[in-house]
């Protein structure tokens, strides 16, 4: 058990912990212009070295962890302190990347579904910046159809033996483990033949390659296994109850992507391209400050900006309080992706041919960045899967219709070739 | 969110046995087809329930359930959203907002409003204008014992029902609002259809139409803030009724999509329909979420107000008409007739889109509200 010298006594009150934040930020940690803050491109080694630093400053300063239990070295506190110190830390630089998936998908789907010793060294170490996690759950024969994975764990001994592939993995490349999901049973139906795995990324037998993607981004990795050996230590919550614990990290997942855990600390954006656009200097720069019609669409822009965040508390504290079932974090999901998509149009519309042929005054970054729109409707299970949850799951209606339900998976059809 | 308060509970379940009781859809119907916009007597009921207290300060003989009257309203706005109830709440709430911040010489009115007896409402807009409420063409001329008041105002909602009238008129070069009452010679009240069932709205000729000193409702410096209170009120209650109105249909909507069976299967088993399901329920969240978040700025006087009521307004006006619309879709051909309820929805949400602000005027309002946030 690790505890802090400054950890605040329970009864410390938001306002309290927040001044005590806001004091000990400005002698810690660098201070930065939120409005135009230091690249943290995931695609690089650097960002990955300097927020594991920054990691270890705010652990030992007693603010790392504030919503992780106490037992794993977090500081067991309510959002509402996790909010204050969000609030207080935003002129400062954070180690924003690690927010997602390490702490807001990995390490609290560690906390629902690990052992008590994967609890102790993995929550922990995330905490202290000495770990970085990732999921690896997609793979190249599909997406959106997780269950259906078939790279495959074959017990040889007392060991699990791994081959195959995947892909989609954010940043495998500077992480230390990822949590794997493969088929330890053919046999079954596809969601009771899987067991998630706890894996060294660094271990014999994987290799891993970037992916690049239409913007240039060489985050995304695609991981090969090959006689990839772990021990029974490396199971996460039961073997062939894969599923369970992959559904833990896909319910935080979409949490997370709209914003809307408790994990994460720090609410910067990651770089230039991640800053909310500011349409008024946006206009400036066109010299269209008294364009209405620009004007108006920017507004529009802006009203769904604000609806979107009004949208993800108001979500939040329903799941709280039941009012919302816990599905409901797929509302946030398809509106992340749906005013993504807006705010990107819109910025294409108001500049014109500037952001598509370069004038020197780097609105065809904003051209760039349409190129790659989708990526916001696809990553974290698309807008579609995202749809058929809201309409199953909170409101209820059939399923669709799936073939290979109550199928042993070896019977099932797969990709042709 | 849930509803904790146990004073607003108990408040909320009253007003709505109220509403299903004496104001159900069928009566609803009935009214139209009488030619009649509300009963007076059926508006005293309401006044006696607190319907029209809630923003007034208890020495001026108001009060409300929970101390927090913006939301107290907000909720009988949403609760009359789910029969689209008749009745004069918005315009009666809205010159109540300003004659609580400025009640000298007017305490007679303000009673007689809480209690019911007397309708009033407030006399903004003008012909052939769109919504600016501080650029008034009717003007109030100083006169030897008070002001003389020249010109028309239309959309005004009860206007042909109501004793008195808010106006807001050019004076001394600057808006100002007058305490009017209807009975005055000079005044003469057309009505004005509108495409609600029952909401009538009326054009209000003023010609020479003299009132005392007394008659003016604050000063000229205060003017533009007691304007932008009364606003705010008259928007979040669009919003907070539209979402009632919302809460409702889809919930009808949805159990359609279990019940009507095509193909031998449930309409909403398509993915085609669950998806419109799924947009449906996104929006209403979303439409709540926002008017939830106005609701609060207005009720804390936040100096934010004035965007998130526009966020609200703008965001509930692009989308509500349209999801009205995607339910008659989900209905089928039923879903177009006058028998079916939908359309008697769909005329309030299509109504309160285009008053008060249309979404692009408010998109605008965000984008100049924002700007002036901006260091320069």
């Amino acid at each position: 058990m690790t505890e802090t010298a400054s950890a605040p006594a329970q009864t410390e009150s938001v306002d309290e912990f927040a001044a005590r934040a806001r004091a000990w930020l400005a002698d810690n940690m660098p201070s930065i212009d939120p409005a135009n803050p230091p690249e943290h491109d995931r695609g690089e080694e650097q960002p990955w070295l300097r927020a594991r630093e920054l990691q270890k400053k705010l652990y030992e300063g007693g603010f790392a962890g504030i919503c992780f239990p106490r037992e794993y070295g977090g500081l067991g506190l309510s959002i509402a302190y996790q909010k204050a110190f969000n609030e207080e830390s935003r002129n400062y630089e954070m180690p924003v990347i690690l927010n997602t998936p390490t702490f807001t998908i990995c390490a609290a789907t560690i906390l629902d579904t690990g052992s008590e010793d994967q609890k102790h060294q993995h929550i922990s170490a995330v905490l202290r910046g000495d770990e970085v996690l990732v999921q690896l759950l997609s793979e190249p024969s599909g997406g959106s159809d997780l269950a259906g994975v078939i790279t495959r764990a074959d017990r040889r001994g007392d060991k699990w033996v791994i081959n195959g592939a995947k892909t989609w993995s954010t940043s495998a490349f500077a992480a230390d483990y990822g949590l794997m999901l493969a088929r330890t049973n053919w046999d079954v139906p596809k969601h009771e033949g899987l067991t998630m795995f706890l894996v060294p990324i660094n271990s014999p037998g994987i290799t891993l390659r970037r992916i690049k993607q239409v913007n240039g981004s060489v985050e995304f990795c695609e991981e090969f296994f090959d006689n990839l050996e772990l021990g029974d230590d490396a199971v996460v919550g039961e073997v062939n109850g894969g599923w369970h614990v992959a559904s833990r990290q896909l319910h935080h997942e979409r949490r997370a992507v709209g914003g809307g855990s408790e994990f994460a600390s720090g609410i910067g954006a990651e770089g230039k391209s991640d800053v909310p656009i500011d349409y008024v200097a946006l206009l400036a720069t066109l010299g269209q400050d008294d364009n209405e019609r620009l004007r108006e669409l920017a507004g529009r822009a802006l009203v769904h900006r604000a609806v979107r965040d009004q949208l993800i508390d108001h979500v939040y504290h329903g799941v709280l309080d039941g009012s919302l079932p816990p599905a409901a974090g797929s509302i946030i999901r398809v509106t992340h992706a749906e005013i993504h998509h807006l705010e990107i149009d819109t910025v294409l519309a108001i500049t014109g041919s500037a952001g598509v042929v370069d004038g020197g005054d780097d609105l065809i970054r904003y051209g760039d960045r349409y190129l790659s729109r989708q990526a916001s409707a696809l990553g974290g299970g698309t807008t579609e899967i995202a749809k058929n949850i809201i309409g199953e799951r909170i409101l209820g209606f059939p399923r669709e219709y799936a073939a290979d339900r109550g199928v042993p998976f070896n019977q099932v059809k797969r990709n042709k070739g | 969110m849930t509803e904790t308060n146990p004073e607003r509970l108990l408040f909320a379940s009253t007003t709505q046995s109220f509403l299903e009781k004496e104001a159900p859809l069928s009566r609803l119907r009935e009214l139209h087809q009488a030619g009649i916009s509300f009963e007076a007597d059926w508006w005293r009921r309401a006044a006696e329930l607190g319907w029209t207290s809630l923003l007034v300060p208890e020495h001026l003989g108001g009060g409300s359930v929970s101390g927090d009257g913006v939301a107290d309203l907000a909720l009988v706005a949403e609760l009359v959203g789910r029969t689209v109830a008749p009745g004069p709440l918005h315009p009666v709430s809205t010159v109540l907002a300003g004659l609580a911040e400025a009640p000298e010489n007017h305490q007679e009115t303000i009673e007689s409003l809480v209690s019911g007896e007397v309708v009033g409402s407030w006399a903004v807009y003008e012909p052939g204008k769109p919504w600016s409420p501080l650029d008034a063409a009717v003007t109030a001329t100083r006169t030897a014992t008070g002001f003389r008041i020249d010109g028309v105002k239309d959309r005004v909602e009860a206007g042909v029902d109501s004793g008195v009238l808010l106006v807001v008129a050019q004076c001394d070069g600057a808006a100002r609002q007058f305490l009017v009452s209807t009975d005055l010679p000079g005044i003469r009240v057309e009505p004005q259809r509108s495409i609600d069932l029952v909401k009538s709205y009326a054009r209000v000729h003023f010609d020479g139409v003299e009132v005392d000193e007394s008659a003016a409702v604050g000063s000229a410096e205060q003017t533009p803030d007691l304007i932008a209170r009364q606003s705010q009120i008259a928007q979040v209650l669009q919003c907070a009724e539209v979402v009632g109105i919302l809460d409702t249909v889809l919930a009808f909507t949805i159990q359609w999509g279990f019940d009507r069976h095509s193909f031998g299967r449930p309409i909403g088993s398509y993915q085609a329909l669950k998806h419109k399901y799924a947009d449906l329920k996104i929006w209403f969240e979303s439409c709540r979420a926002t008017s939830n978040a106005a609701v609060a700025a207005v009720a804390a006087r936040s100096p934010d107000a004035d965007l998130a009521v526009s966020v609200a307004k703008s965001y509930v006006g692009e989308h509500a008409p349209g999801m009205l619309q995607d339910c008659v879709q989900l209905h089928g051909g039923i879903g177009v007739t006058w028998e079916h309820d939908l359309h008697l929805f769909l005329r309030r949400t299509t109504l309160y889109r285009s008053m008060f602000g249309t979404p692009d005027e408010h998109n605008l309002r965000v984008y100049d509200l924002t700007k002036e946030l901006e260091p320069a």
